[in-house]
């Protein structure tokens, strides 16, 4: 026994690819066999495992969901950030530059939309909650944006450690939320061609959320949205930090 | 095989690389559009590499390989992410989180609409 786990312990990244692997084999056999396809395979293995991401945060108390479970901790770097990023750079063997160049002012159009909204909505709740200094409601209106627009600008208008946190928290729960609502509102929103993927990557920025829910939802649509997407967290860091904080801290006075 | 990982690899670096100089010439410390660049040149040299006939089963293995293991390793980032913390972070992380999505997913649909109305 002392061996194996000497083995699960080296070899984590290995480790990862087999679990994955089961889970994946576990979600195929039961969408097909007990829901007869209406739910897809990938969707559901998703939301597992981010039932699993929140057990592992239970029984680890750490930060990285399942992957703080230590022979776990492999997840942790099959998911990172190195792969993601490599993975969605390969899914544009399957994409058309001409769809892209094609639907290029509708993405343009959205991000900054996506941008304008999220940061509106969080700048909006946050002074119902009772923020009312432009540092603090803009490092939360930047945290619904992304995770990362959230510290980035925390950091640059000088906020609390305690709002930057916030920020992160609000940035992970839309990650989430667009993650389980994608494959669940995509007939509804007309998410089918490669110009609506376009669209939606660029209103909802979230690299990760957007990559998980197409990939929930269709595969063959995620190159468009990423495409679009991965420019919503460098604007979104050029924009709250300097326009957008200048904004708020004018009608504050 | 490792032909078609090295041109994917090349796309992704030399992406990454034009992402980061964007970000410190912008002047924010951040990768802008990373991604994005580097789809861009993998797509550029897709075509070139199939003009030359060079695009061959071999080859696209390598970024096929890559291409199919996206889904498994959305699903080990689903099961990493801090999903508790996220949930314990209060209140108002949980409505700033969830809300403007919902809305969000409503703008998405009139945007739709207004480009294709014929839907």
């Amino acid at each position: 026994m002392k061996e194996l786990e000497a083995i699960l312990d080296k070899n984590g990244l290995i480790v990862a690819f087999l679990l994955v692997g089961i889970l994946t084999w576990a979600t195929d056999v039961f969408s097909k066999k007990a829901l007869n396809g209406r739910i897809p395979g990938s969707a559901l293995a998703i939301g597992l495992a981010l039932v699993l991401g929140y057990l592992g945060g239970i029984f680890a108390e750490g930060e990285q969901g399942l992957a703080d479970i230590s022979y776990f901790k492999g997840l942790s770097f099959l998911g990172g950030s190195m792969f993601r990023d490599f993975a969605i750079v390969a899914t544009a063997t399957g994409a058309s530059f001409l769809l892209i160049r094609k639907s290029g002012m509708l993405g343009l159009i959205s991000l900054v939309l996506g941008i304008g909204l999220f940061f509106g909505f969080g700048v909006a709740l946050g002074w119902l909650m009772g923020y009312r200094d432009a540092v603090s409601l803009c490092t939360i209106g930047a945290g619904a944006c992304t995770y990362i627009v959230g510290p980035v600008t925390g950091g640059a208008v000088g906020a609390s450690s305690e709002v930057i946190a916030l920020s992160i928290g609000t940035g992970v729960v839309k990650t989430i939320a667009v993650t389980i609502l994608t494959p669940v509102l995509a007939k509804w929103i007309g998410l089918d061609s490669p110009g609506a993927a376009m669209a939606y990557g660029g209103i909802m920025g979230t690299s990760s959320g957007v990559a998980a829910g197409l990939a929930a939802t269709d595969p063959s649509l995620v190159p468009y949205g990423a495409v679009t997407a991965t420019f919503y967290t460098g604007l979104g860091c050029l924009i709250c930090p300097s326009l957008f904080y200048l904004v708020l801290s004018t009608l504050l006075g | 095989m490792i032909k078609g990982l090295a041109l994917l690899s090349f796309c992704f670096l030399a992406g990454m690389w034009c992402g980061a100089l964007l970000g410190s010439w912008l002047g924010i410390d951040a990768n802008v559009g990373g991604v994005g660049f580097a789809m861009a040149f993998l797509l550029f040299s897709k075509e070139y590499v199939t003009s030359k006939g060079g695009w061959n089963g071999e080859f696209g293995f390598g970024l096929d390989f890559w291409n199919k293991l996206y889904i498994p390793i959305v699903i080990a980032m689903a099961a990493s992410l801090n999903v508790k913390s996220a949930l314990s972070s209060g209140l108002l992380a949980l409505l700033a989180g969830t809300l403007p999505v919902l809305l969000a997913f409503g703008v998405v649909k009139i945007l739709l609409k207004q480009v294709n109305p014929e839907k």
